[in-house]
């Protein structure tokens, strides 16, 4: 028993921040157990392993924010949160270089086409986290007619960070999560999509062009 | 000969109730033009900026649009209503030939009530899908259900009405974009847009034609929300419009309110106020610093700005424990008294500034590629400033000395001394300076005041429920990025009836068309960004 704890311990840690620190442990523990109990090929493991501590330390966000959150995002790039120290540092421009979306801000109806397409754009495996409360509910425009209730509706969140706006450390807190989310998961066979043929992808893409026309 | 006196003798049917700060003057829609080009043309008054353009749902009246007019030379104040009796199909005739700010304020009450404005060279929706069904902020609407997820369709078309021989108003289309020129889109998701703003932009070379403004990606309907909260409620959100000014918005509706209640505040309250509003000034000039340095390539500063803000919000997050998003303004005052290290702090920041701005001259100010890509891009003349209404450091970049603060002073402003900085170059260097020096004189400001706070009350009593006379009142402050405005309408209920904020953005981004016409396209960052808009208040 205690092995095991230990195990998870090493699982989903993060550097020189106690394991107990975080909440939610008991959601990825559940993770571990269901890693556990389907078991994997030893080479396998040890790769995704690897992988995952890769992947886990060199997020990079897509600069994406609509309104207050977006600044607080900023602080937290900038000198005294610094997010770099986490490997979070390389905000991409283009969907197609990100691992994850940070949706800081409001989301309204004419933007949620817009945001889901930038969610479609991006590379498999990718990851959504849910700034402010108007990404979680709507938050203080929840009653408005063009804010989108919840971004959840239209997304698959990973982590939900609520504020109106969150400090910068409660968004470098929740990036932590989604890191440890990462470490956890199994490349092959699961979050890496296998990907698809030269034919279909240009079908995609003539899709994608011809969207608008 | 005064105002009122040139307006009974040339519009007998015109109603005039006189307000000690403003003149109010309501007529029928049908003679708004005629009335619109005397209040324009006329040598005695010369009503040449509008401040403020607000469409109205009046119920069994009918439906109006209210504008506040100001003339920049004699200072006369204006509050024009007029009125449009048919529900089914409101007309009015356009008046954005004369006040250019008209022309996106127009398709804003088009988008929200459904008020065709005749001559108006591009209705459509501003902020809206042109595939939304009904009108928002009339009081009869129901939201459809669902959301549309469908992609946006690009529309090159628009459609402007005119008024066939019979008198009759008639619809044309015509091509905003012709099929032969090279359109390029940017945004909504773009870094250098400072949020989510579209521009479609017509190219010829490498050189701007045309550019065409798309906004309403963080519309969130805040006017709207406003009609079914009291007033307490109501100043949560203005906070969050221009949330690099939250302070200084929180201050005019606050203030709004106040004065129609007729409510008295120590000096106590009008201190803090007044020193808060400028911290707020300091904050925000400091992020467009960062910001706008970004955007042009300089990475350090970006980083430099951003520590230098860190400092300003360590004191706001003191006092009212708000870093972004303060609340710290309530109607009858401010929500707690100052933190005891308040005084100390401040003084501690005034004492490091003044190296940081001198860093900050060093490696951006003086360097010579700044310089190049800021000197001479984006004139904005003076006229077109008035005219588009582009309030703050960006129309005193250009040579209009608009700032609320000297104009029609509030809070402790009419007895600190500070200079209105005004520059006359026009271009974006200009307003990028005026911005620094504005540092330096909220500074000064901050400096007489923070050793003079009197001793009194931080709050006045209120009532629990507040009702607001029945009436119209409109109250501006200078906000980080111009005049913000609140124009309140009340029925006596404890409820506004219309909540609307004059936008310091909506005018910013107006102009873009105009100053980059003629620029190259990568110039058109350096504009977007020494014009400063925050997008969130563009859209409300």
């Amino acid at each position: 028993m205690e092995i095991g704890k230990s195990k998870k311990k090493e699982l989903v840690k993060i550097k020189s921040i106690p394991y107990d620190e975080f909440k939610n442990n008991d959601y990825l523990e559940e993770m571990v157990r269901e890693l556990n109990e389907n078991g994997t090929n030893v080479i396998v493991g040890v790769l995704d392993e690897a992988i995952n501590w890769g992947r886990g330390n060199s997020l990079w966000p897509l600069t994406f924010a609509t309104s207050c959150c977006g600044i607080e995002f900023m602080a937290v790039g900038a000198a005294r949160y610094d997010m770099a120290r986490f490997g979070l540092e390389v905000a991409r421009a283009s969907p197609r270089q990100a691992d994850f979306i940070m949706v800081a801000g409001t989301i309204t109806d004419k933007m949620a086409p817009v945001l889901k397409r930038l969610y479609d754009q991006m590379a498999d495996p990718k990851y959504v986290i849910a700034v402010g409360g108007c990404t979680i509910s709507g938050g203080p425009f929840k009653h408005s007619y063009h804010v989108v209730k919840g971004i959840d509706q239209i997304l698959p969140v990973d982590v939900f960070i609520p504020g109106c706006p969150p400090r910068p450390e409660a968004m470098l807190y929740g990036m932590m999560q989604l890191q440890r989310k990462v470490k956890l998961q199994r490349f092959f066979g699961d979050v890496n999509k296998k990907e698809v043929s030269e034919r279909e992808y240009e079908e995609m893409m003539k899709r994608d062009m011809t969207a608008n026309s | 000969m005064s105002v009122q006196n040139k307006i009974n003798q040339q519009f007998p049917t015109a109603q005039i109730e006189e307000k000690p700060d403003r003149l109010i003057i309501s007529i029928n829609a049908e003679s708004l033009r005629e009335f619109a080009l005397m209040l324009y043309n006329e040598k005695d008054f010369r009503f040449d900026f509008m401040r403020s353009l607000t469409g109205m749902d009046w119920g069994e009246a009918g439906f109006g649009v209210v504008y506040h007019l100001e003339s920049t030379d004699n200072k006369h104040q204006l509050e024009l209503k007029a009125i449009i009796p048919d529900r089914e199909k409101p007309f009015i005739d356009t008046v954005s030939d004369l006040w250019k700010t008209a022309l996106l304020n127009e398709r804003e009450v088009y988008d929200y009530f459904g008020i065709v404005f005749i001559g108006h060279p591009d209705m459509r929706r501003l902020y809206l899908r042109k595939e939304w069904e009904g009108f928002p902020l009339r009081k009869d609407y129901v939201r459809a259900e669902g959301l549309d997820m469908s992609n946006e369709e690009p529309d090159d078309t628009t459609v402007t009405w005119y008024r066939d021989e019979k008198g009759i108003p008639q619809a044309r289309r015509y091509n905003l974009f012709e099929k032969e020129e090279y359109v390029v889109n940017i945004g909504p998701q773009h870094p250098a847009t400072h949020g989510v703003l579209r521009f479609r932009v017509s190219l010829e070379g490498e050189f701007l034609k045309k550019l065409d403004v798309y906004c309403g990606y963080i519309h969130r309907g805040v006017e709207k929300l406003c009609e079914g909260m009291t007033y307490q409620q109501t100043i949560g959100l203005t906070d969050r419009l221009d949330y690099l000014s939250s302070l200084q918005n929180r201050h005019a509706l606050c203030m709004c309110v106040e004065k129609a209640m007729g409510l008295e505040l120590s000096e106590r309250i009008q201190y803090i106020r007044t020193i808060m509003d400028e911290l707020q000034r300091i904050n925000s000039h400091l992020l467009f610093f960062a910001t706008f340095c970004m955007d042009l390539g300089a990475l350090t500063s970006f980083f430099y700005g951003f520590r230098d803000r860190e400092k300003v919000l360590d004191i706001l997050e003191e006092t009212t424990g708000g870093r972004l998003t303060m609340h710290y303004n309530v109607i009858g005052g401010v929500e707690d008294d100052i933190h005891p290290n308040f005084v100390k702090r401040v003084k501690e920041l005034l004492a490091y500034l003044p190296a940081a701005l001198e860093e900050y001259r060093k490696v951006f100010t003086e360097n010579v590629i700044a310089k190049n890509r800021l000197i001479g891009v984006g004139h904005l003349s003076r006229e077109n400033a008035i005219s588009f209404g582009t309030t703050g450091p960006t129309g005193r970049g250009s040579g209009w000395a608009c700032d609320v603060r000297k104009r029609i002073p509030y809070g402790v402003y009419d007895k600190v001394d500070f200079k209105e900085v005004i520059r006359g170059e026009c271009d974006s260097y200009a307003r990028y300076l005026v911005r620094m020096d504005e540092i330096k004189e909220s500074m000064r400001i901050i400096e007489t005041l923070i050793d003079n706070i009197p001793e009194g009350n931080f709050r006045e009593k209120t009532k629990a429920v507040i009702r607001v006379p029945e009436g119209s009142y409109y109250t501006a402050v200078e906000a980080s990025r111009g005049e913000f405005g609140v124009y309140l309408e009340s029925n006596g209920e404890k409820l506004p009836y219309r909540l609307k904020f004059r936008s310091t953005g909506l005018p910013l981004v107006a102009c873009v068309d105009t100053i980059s016409r003629g620029e190259k396209i990568a110039d058109l960052i350096a504009i977007g960004g020494s014009l400063d808009y925050v997008v969130p208040d563009i859209d409300r």
